[in-house]
């Protein structure tokens, strides 16, 4: 076995351990924890198969951000974790099967034997000085420029659906709310009044002191 | 050297503990949203090793804008997720039942 099979096998082993600990623990904070943990992982597969900008961008975007987020939620909501975890032993034997079910008939296609290195063949290895950034990006903002654009506008969409979703306006009894409107059509004439006043001259202090005595 | 059929039985391992959690963890609308995270993570591996080996950029293209998306709809989701809480305070699948589907 070589080194590079060893960091590859010795990966996919922690990637698969932290996904069958993220779906059988209790607890989703850990649930979310053992997901970071299969990210990176896989992560550092993607690194070994030289897409080396996908591989930062998983741990940055998806451990940096969505499992952040994920995290937040968990921690935000008051979950009943001894009622979330019925059932689980019910469908174990099921789950379970249909699980290797898949496998099996997955392993059949893309096993060895038709995918094995004698038939794919090596495969290009690039040298240290190769941009896999400059290779990804190319094409990114020349052949799927249209499909660049069209993502920008579906993360804008993400952005409105999920502020538009969870705003919440509560009732003006129970909140005071800026109308900056009203605000700024104020005129000093609505709140300011001017009062005309018989003027009293009052005595200097001295002369009101002898009047006391 | 690493065999592209090891890149694609690891993704294939990896989608079917994913599918295993969405049949095991039929009560916690998280954990599901979690496993659809790691099923997407799966197919990407197998895009990623396929790009690799056929040499060709545009897998991980697909890959960057599969990103793109689950990020949009993880996002997404956990908006419903707090929103359903707020309204039912509980994300227990079985409580959700009113459309009766």
């Amino acid at each position: 076995m070589t080194f590079e099979q060893f960091i590859f096998y010795l990966l996919a082993t922690i990637a698969t351990i932290a996904g069958l600990m993220m779906i059988s623990v209790k607890n989703p904070v850990k649930a979310a924890l053992w997901l970071v943990l299969a990210f990176i992982s896989t992560a550092g597969i993607w690194i070994m198969a030289q897409a080396e900008f996908l591989g930062l961008v998983l741990i940055l975007v998806y451990v940096g951000a969505v499992m952040v987020l994920f995290l937040f939620v968990v921690m935000m909501l008051d979950i009943n974790m001894a009622i979330l975890k019925e059932g689980f032993t019910r469908y174990l034997p099921l789950g379970a099967m249909a699980a290797v079910a898949i496998f099996a008939l997955m392993y059949m296609v893309i096993g060895p034997e038709h995918f094995g290195l004698e038939v794919t063949g090596s495969p290009v290895v690039h040298p240290a000085n190769y941009s896999n950034t400059e290779a990804i990006a190319i094409p990114l903002y020349t052949t799927h420029a249209y499909a660049f654009v069209l993502a920008a506008v579906l993360l804008l969409l993400g952005i409105v659906a999920a502020i538009a979703l969870t705003l919440r306006r509560r009732p003006t009894t129970e909140v005071r709310y800026q109308d900056v409107d009203k605000q700024v059509k104020t005129l000093a004439a609505d709140r300011f009044r001017m009062v005309k006043m018989e003027t009293v001259i009052e005595k200097d202090i001295v002369s009101k002191e002898e009047d006391d005595k | 050297m690493i065999a592209l059929s090891d890149y694609l039985i690891f993704g294939a391992v990896l989608f079917m503990i994913s599918m295993a959690g969405i049949f095991l963890n039929r009560k916690n609308v998280i954990v599901l949203l979690m496993s659809i995270e790691l099923l997407l993570l799966a197919v990407n591996t197998n895009l990623v090793a396929f790009s690799h080996y056929l040499n060709d950029v545009t897998g991980q293209i697909f890959v960057f804008f599969i990103l793109t998306v689950a990020a949009a709809e993880a996002a997404i989701g956990l908006a419903i997720i707090v929103l359903v809480f707020r309204n039912r305070k509980s994300i227990n699948v079985d409580d959700l039942g009113s459309l009766k589907g």
